[in-house]
C-alpha cells in the first residue's frame, strides 16, 4: 500500500467549509483527550466555554469585546498573509499601537480636557501611526535588502513588550506599580450601551466601538483586496511573483505599504485594548492577541469577512479559556486547531488514498469514481 | 565583573542556542524549514525537568528531553514532507503547539525547588590554559563540552561525508538526488528528526543545566526563534552558527550580569533591576538578531551563498521543480 496524493482538478464547493468544520471537531476531540490525560473534565470544560461564552447578552458583549484586538489583528494578518507576506508581528504592532495611543493622553500629546469627539480620533490616529512605523520597519527590510520578514517581525514582538515596560515601569508608571494612571473618562471608547437613550435596543450590550470599528475594518480590506486595483496586485504577488513582476507591479513598494497598512492595523486593536477595556497602559495587557490572529486569518482562508466569525470563536475560547485549569489549555487547542485545519486544507487541494501497489491506478478505490473529473 | 566568569557563563548560555541552532541547521539543509524550534525547546524543557523532578534522574530527564522535541517534530515531518503543507504555517502551528502542550504539561512544575543538574566538572591540563582554560574548560556543564564535540562533527557530517553528501543533495537539487537512488523522503524526515532531538536537547539544557527551573513559555523566551534567525546568520554552517551562538550567550549573560554592578567609575548604573532603563538594555539582544540577520542576508546576496536551494518547497516525484 502507498499513500497517493493527487492534486484535485476542481474543488466541490462544499468540501472546504466542510473539511473546515471537521478539522475544528477532530482538533476539539484531540484537546479534550489531552484534556483528560492531565486529569481534567473535557466536556466538562467544552461546556463552560458555550456557557461562558455565548449563555447571555452579557457574556456575549464580554466575548465581543475579546473578539475585537483579534478581529483587527487578525485582518493585519490577512492583509500581509494574502500577499505571502509572514507578518508575524501583529503582537509587536498591537503594543506599539497601544503606546501610540496612551502617549496622546499621558505625555500628554494633547492638553487635559480635550473633549471625546477629538481626543478619541486623535489616539486613534496615533495607534495606527505607531504600528504602521513598527510595521515598516520589517516591511522595509524585507523590499530593500531582502532580509526574511519572520525572524525581524518576530525580534521586534519582543522589543515591543519591553518597550512598554520601559513605560509603565518607569516615566508613566502610577506609584511605582507596573501600569500607567488611569485614562480620563473622555479617552475611553464609548460603549454600545452608552447610546441606549437614542436607540434603546444597544440597552445592555457593553461591548465598545473598537468592535464596530473591527467590522468596518473588515469590510474595508474586504473591499480593498476584491474591488481594488491595489488589493488585485496583492493578490497576484501572492498567487504567482513571477506573473506580479511581468505584468509591471512594484513588488517592493508593495511591500512596504502592505506592511504599513497591516501594522495600522495591528495598532488600531493596541488602542481600542487601551481606550475600550483596560482604560490605563499597563504591562502584559494582551495574552497573546496577534499570535492568535496568525491561527485567525488561516482558518478564514484570509477572507477578511470570514476573520469576523473566526475571532468571534476564538474570542470565546480566550474569554472563557481564563477560567479552565490547566491554564496552557486554550493555548494548546489553538495549535492542535492550526494543525488539524493545515491538513484539512491537504484534503481540500488534493485527493488523498491508499493505493495497493502495483494495481491499476484508480481501480478499486471507491472515492474515485465518485469524485472523478477527468 | 569578572570578565572570565562573564566569558564562561556565556558559553554556557550560548549552549542552548547552539544546539538549536545546529539542529535546524541540519533540517534546512534536508530542504524542510522548521519554524516549530521554540515550541520543541519547550517541550524538550518541561519533559527534560519534570523527569528530573520526578525521578531524580537528570540523564532520564535529558533523554526524554530529547525523545520530545523529536517526536513532535515528526508531526511537522508528516505535514510537510508527505501532505505537502506550507512549512512556514506548519512551523508556526508547532511552536503553538509546542508552547501550549508545554504549558499543559508543566503546570504546577514552577515550585518544584531543587532538582538534579547536570554533572559540572573541569577538564584537567585544558583548564590550566590563561584565560582560555577558565573561559572554556572550567567548571562547565557537561552539556557544554557535548557542544564543543557536536559542532566539528557536524561540520564534517554535513561536508565530508557520503550521507552528508546525500543531505546537501537532497536540500539542493531533491529530483537529481532521487535520480542518483537516495531516498529524498526518508532523507528529509531523518534530519528534520535530528532537528527534533537537538531542539530538545537545547530545552534540557536550559532546565537542567544553564538555569534550572520551569518558567512556563518565560523559560526560553523566544530563543528558538533567535537560534532561527542565528542559521541565516551562519548562512547554513555549524562552525559559524557555533561562534554566533557564543557571542549571543556572552551578551545575554552581559545583560543580566551588568544588573548587578552598583557603579561604573564613580557614576551610577542605570541598567539596576528595576530600574526602567533596563527594559531598554534587555532589548539588546533582540535587536542585535535583526542586525546580525541584515548583515548575514547582505553577505550571502554578494557571495551568491544561499539557503538550500529547495528550502521551503515540497518535493513531488515527477513533477517539475528544483
Amino acid at each position: 500500500m502507498t499513500l497517493r496524493i493527487e492534486p484535485r482538478m476542481s474543488v466541490p464547493r462544499w468540501l472546504s467549509p466542510a473539511a473546515t468544520i471537521l478539522a475544528l471537531v477532530v482538533a476539539l476531540a484531540i484537546s479534550g483527550g489531552v484534556i483528560a490525560f492531565v486529569g481534567g473534565d473535557p466536556i466538562r470544560s467544552y461546556l463552560h466555554i458555550v456557557g461562558a461564552a455565548f449563555g447571555s447578552v452579557g457574556v456575549i458583549s464580554d466575548t465581543l469585546v475579546k473578539a475585537t484586538p483579534l478581529l483587527l489583528t487578525g485582518l493585519a494578518c490577512t492583509l500581509a498573509f494574502r500577499m505571502r507576506l509572514w507578518n508575524i508581528g501583529a503582537e509587536g504592532q498591537l503594543l506599539l499601537g497601544a503606546w501610540g495611543a496612551s502617549a496622546v493622553v499621558l505625555f500628554p500629546l494633547l492638553p487635559a480636557g480635550t473633549p471625546g469627539f477629538i481626543l478619541i480620533p486623535a489616539m486613534m490616529l496615533a495607534g495606527a501611526l505607531a504600528g504602521a512605523v513598527w510595521g515598516l520597519i520589517p516591511g522595509a527590510l524585507r523590499a530593500l535588502l531582502g532580509v526574511n520578514e519572520i525572524i525581524v517581525t518576530l525580534m521586534l514582538n519582543y522589543v515591543a513588550l519591553l518597550w512598554i515596560q520601559f513605560w509603565v515601569f518607569g516615566a508613566w508608571s502610577e506609584g511605582g506599580f507596573q501600569q500607567s494612571e488611569q485614562f480620563p473618562p473622555e479617552a475611553f471608547l464609548p460603549r454600545l450601551t452608552d447610546f441606549a437613550s437614542a436607540v434603546p435596543a444597544l440597552g445592555g450590550l457593553t461591548v465598545h466601538l473598537g468592535f464596530l470599528f473591527g467590522v468596518g475594518a473588515a469590510i474595508l480590506v474586504w473591499l480593498v483586496l476584491e474591488r481594488s486595483r491595489w488589493g488585485y496586485e496583492i493578490r497576484l504577488v501572492g498567487d504567482s511573483p513571477e506573473a506580479a513582476r511581468y505584468a509591471g507591479v512594484d513588488i517592493k513598494r508593495l511591500i512596504i505599504v502592505v506592511f504599513a497598512a497591516s501594522g495600522a492595523l495591528a495598532g488600531l486593536a493596541g488602542m481600542s485594548e487601551v481606550s475600550g477595556v483596560v482604560h490605563r497602559l499597563q504591562d502584559r495587557f494582551s495574552p497573546g492577541y496577534g499570535y492568535t490572529a496568525i491561527i485567525i486569518a488561516y482558518l478564514a482562508r484570509y477572507d477578511p469577512l470570514k476573520v469576523i466569525i473566526a475571532s468571534i470563536l476564538f474570542g470565546a475560547l480566550i474569554l472563557a479559556g481564563r477560567e479552565i485549569q490547566p491554564s496552557g489549555v486554550p493555548a494548546m487547542i489553538q495549535g492542535v486547531i492550526l494543525f488539524c485545519l493545515i491538513v484539512a486544507d491537504v484534503f481540500v487541494r488534493y485527493r488523498v488514498r491508499l493505493v495497493r501497489t502495483g494495481a491499476a491506478a484508480g481501480a478499486g478505490a471507491p472515492g474515485g469514481s465518485a469524485t472523478s473529473e477527468a | 565583573m569578572d570578565v572570565t566568569l562573564l566569558l564562561a557563563a556565556g558559553i554556557a548560555t550560548g549552549t542552548v542556542l547552539l544546539f538549536a541552532a545546529v539542529g535546524e541547521i541540519f533540517a534546512e539543509r534536508s530542504g524542510i524549514l522548521n519554524l516549530g524550534v521554540e515550541g520543541m525547546m519547550l517541550m524538550g524543557a518541561v519533559a527534560g525537568f519534570s523527569t528530573a523532578v520526578s525521578t531524580g534522574n537528570a540523564w532520564l530527564g535529558l533523554a526524554l528531553a530529547m525523545l520530545a522535541g523529536g517526536l513532535i517534530s515528526l508531526i511537522h515531518a508528516v505535514v510537510t514532507i508527505h501532505l505537502r503543507a506550507d512549512q512556514v504555517v506548519s512551523g508556526l502551528a508547532l511552536t503553538f503547539l509546542g508552547t501550549g502542550l508545554a504549558r499543559v504539561l508543566g503546570e504546577g512544575l514552577s515550585n518544584a525547588g531543587e532538582t538534579a543538574r547536570m554533572p559540572v566538572f573541569s577538564i584537567p591540563l585544558l583548564a590550566d590554559i590563561p584565560i582560555v582554560g577558565p573561559v572554556f574548560f572550567h567548571d562547565q556543564s557537561v552539556l557544554v563540552y557535548v557542544g564543543y564535540i557536536l559542532v566539528p562533527l557536524a561540520w564534517f557530517w554535513i561536508n565530508r561525508t557520503r550521507p552528508g553528501l546525500h543531505l546537501r543533495a537532497v536540500g539542493e537539487a531533491p529530483a537529481a538526488a532521487d535520480a542518483q537512488g537516495i531516498n529524498v523522503y526518508r532523507t528529509r524526515y531523518v534530519y528534520v528528526f535530528v532537528g527534533g532531538l537537538l531542539a530538545g536537547l537545547a530545552g534540557a539544557t536550559i532546565t537542567l543545566a544553564v538555569s534550572p527551573g520551569w518558567f512556563s513559555d518565560l523559560t526560553t523566551g523566544g530563543r528558538g526563534w533567535i537560534a532561527v534567525g542565528l542559521v541565516i546568520f551562519a548562512q547554513w554552517s555549524p562552525l559559524r552558527a557555533a561562534f554566533g551562538a557564543y557571542l549571543f550567550g556572552a551578551i545575554t549573560r552581559f545583560v543580566l550580569d551588568v544588573q548587578g554592578v552598583q557603579s561604573v567609575f564613580g557614576i551610577e548604573n542605570p541598567f539596576l533591576p528595576g530600574r526602567s532603563a533596563t527594559f531598554l538594555l534587555g532589548m539588546l539582544p533582540y535587536l542585535l538578531v535583526i542586525v546580525v540577520v541584515v548583515l548575514g542576508s547582505r553577505e550571502a546576496a554578494r557571495k551568491r551563498v544561499g539557503a538550500p536551494a529547495a528550502l521551503g518547497t515540497p518535493y513531488v516525484r515527477g513533477e517539475r521543480g528544483v
